[in-house]
Parts: C-alpha cells; structure tokens; sequence
C-alpha cells in the first residue's frame, strides 16, 4: 500500500512536471507577478458575471442568488473579506426579484464595506423607495 | 503574392475568427494560402508585458490619484459578437486585488441600459460629469477590444486577445493611465520538442473547454494591471499604497 502510495506520489510528480513545462510558455507571466496574499474572497462572483451574458440559462437570479449568499456565509465564517460589488450585486438580483427589504439590506451592506459605493448606492436606494 | 504580403497584417485580421467560431472547409483552404505568413510570427506564441521600456509617466495618476474605478462593458473592434461581456467578467478581480473600489460592473450595465444606454458604444459617450454625479467613481476605466479570437494556421491555431484600456479622472477629464492587455496562445512555439508535444496535447484539450479567450484575457489583464514599469499603480485599499514609489 505504502509502496502503491509512492508510485502513485511519483508518477503523479512525473505529470505534475510534465504538465509544468507544458504550461510555462502558456503561463510565461508568471515570471512578472508576484505571489501575493489577496485582499479579498472571490467566491463564485466573477463566474456568474461570466455565466449571466454567455449562458444566461445557468445563471438567472435564483441561482445568482443562491451560490452568492453560500458564497457570504462562507466568506464570513472564514474570516475573510467579501469582494467589492458582490452585495451590489446581490442586492440588485433581490430587486428584480421583488425582494425589495433584502434588496435594501444588500445594498447597504456593500456601503458600510466600501463607503466609495456610497453615491451610487444611495442613488439605488432613492430609486427604490420612489417606486 | 506580392501584394499579399504588402497586406499582410489586414490579411491576418481577417483569418481571425471569433473564440467560439468555428471556420468553415473553405474558408480554411483560403486562410492556408496566407498561412505560410503567419507561420513567421508562430514562434512568438505567448507575447508579455516583460520587455524593458520606457517606464510610464506616473505624475497624472499621482495627482488625481482615484479611490474607485467604473468599468464601462468594453468597446468591441473584434468579429466575436461575446467579447465585450465575456471580458467584463475579467477585469474586476484584478483592479480590486490593486486597492481599488470596482463598482459591481453587471448591475452598472443594466443600471445604463435602463437608463437610455443601451450599447457599449453609447455608454463610453456618457459624460463624466453625470458619472461623477449619479455614480459617484473618481475614474472610468474605458476598454475597447481589439482582437478576441483564433487566428488559423496550416496545423494550428493561436488564441489571441488583445485590449486596450484607459484611465480617465472624472473630476478633471485627465487621462490617468493607459494600457494594453496583450496575450497570445499557441500550441508551436520553439524549444524542447517534448514540452512541444506535450504542449500541443495540453491545447486540445484546452480547446475544447468553453472559452479560451476568457481565460487568457484573465491572464493578459494580470499582466497588464500588475506590470512594474507600466502598470496601475497600488490603489488607497492597497497594502503597499503608501510605499509604492513610482510617480513620487
């Protein structure tokens, strides 16, 4: 088992490398940047934005929904910090869902992080309770 | 013949096609034909922002230095009709690991469109004045796509995106900063044969995933934000903000 082990830890090394000088003309930048710890987590955040132009079937407002409140919860209990525009953004999916209150509570949440929002944000806000 | 090789960089545009196109039979023979021209510039397949230049003149950036960035949906000058949002969804992640509030770049596309500005070319006509005021952002980032798509070979092709960016104070009208995102993907390249082999093997299967330009626009803005002589410079959310000496 423990010989099975190493075999499979080798030859697995073996493709790990081969795959490595495979991808290092493709991945030539990394030269150039620095490995740094990020400011943020990212979640499913930028997929989504992806999913919802190229393939709008597998990314309409309840899933967004979902899979970035899973996203916050787990952020949150990681101790990390969430992205900028993803309560923005989440509070706009609750909007177009008739969700007005949790709407509000998205939108102010992505404020109290990031006071640069605060404009645009209150704008949302004002348009909101206008209607 | 002559002629075709006076033409040589429109007649490679045109070979381009768009990330999820697939060219037809005829159109291939006919890209064959200007093949053996573009097979000169195959062994540059992976271009990066490495090489030494002229460092950039930070002193703008420096004076108007923005605490957040709007992301208009980007200008399209490629044939890929899914470019511009395809790109969108690149461009957020690496502004905001530079220090910078990126305002969430869906809900600003829709919030546009609703009101009056429905295309990518009419939402980079929309006065900063009235971005400043109803958005808030101290500087638009404005992306214009130049190329997103493969270029056809004789036994290849090359995934090329190719992006430029400007940065633009809302305050004061000055451009901040601007920027290319350049990157291109090959499955030839010089060097080891082995590594080639294994390279072209790896490119299949690559190909087949949804969209490779989406993943190497990824890569090209890193390149792009990051650079040391010409990238963005740290924003106010960024540890090395207050130790960053470029432009002081």
């Amino acid at each position: 088992m423990a010989s099975d082990d190493g075999a499979m830890r080798s030859s697995r090394a073996r493709a790990a490398r081969l795959l490595g000088a495979a991808l290092l003309p493709l991945l030539g930048l990394s030269a150039c940047v620095q490995e740094k710890k990020t400011l943020y987590a990212w979640g499913s955040y930028e997929q989504l934005v992806y999913q919802m132009y190229a393939n709008p079937g597998k990314a309409d407002p309840g899933t967004q929904i979902a899979k970035l409140t899973e996203d916050v919860a787990r952020i949150k209990a990681e101790g990390g910090r969430v992205a900028p525009g993803v309560h923005a953004h989440l509070g706009y999916l609750y909007y177009t869902q008739g969700q007005p209150a949790l709407a509000q509570e998205e939108f102010t949440i992505e404020k109290q992080l990031f006071p640069e929002s605060a404009v645009f944000i209150d704008g949302m806000l004002a348009r909101m309770r206008k209607q | 013949m002559s002629a075709a090789i006076v033409a040589h960089p429109r007649a490679a545009r045109r070979t381009q096609a768009g990330c999820s196109a697939s060219p037809s039979r005829a159109l291939r023979n006919r890209l064959a034909r200007v093949a053996g021209l573009t097979a000169l510039t195959a062994g540059m397949s992976v271009i990066i922002g490495c090489a030494a230049q002229q460092p950039h003149d930070y002193s703008a950036y420096r004076a108007h230095m923005p605490r957040s960035i709007l992301v208009l949906p980007p200008r399209n000058e490629s044939v890929d009709v899914n470019a511009p949002y395809s790109y969108l969804s690149t461009i957020t992640r690496p502004l905001a690991e530079a220090g910078y509030y990126v305002f969430p770049v869906a809900v600003i596309d829709q919030f546009l469109k609703d009101n009056g500005l429905p295309t990518p070319d009419e939402m980079h006509t929309a006065s900063l004045a009235k971005i400043r005021q109803i958005i808030g952002a101290d500087a638009v980032l404005y992306v214009t796509i130049e190329e997103w798509g493969q270029k056809y070979q004789v036994l290849q092709s090359t995934t090329v995106v190719k992006a430029r960016a400007t940065l633009v104070d809302t305050a004061s009208g000055t451009t901040l900063w601007d920027g290319k995102a350049v990157m291109s993907e090959g499955s030839g390249g010089g060097g080891d044969p082995i590594v080639m082999i294994v390279a072209a093997v790896v490119d299949q299967v690559l190909d087949t995933s949804t969209d490779r330009c989406h993943d190497i626009a990824q890569h090209a803005n890193v390149v792009m934000i990051y650079d040391p002589q010409h990238g963005l410079l740290p924003g106010p959310r960024s540890p090395s903000y207050a130790t960053d000496n470029r432009g002081r």
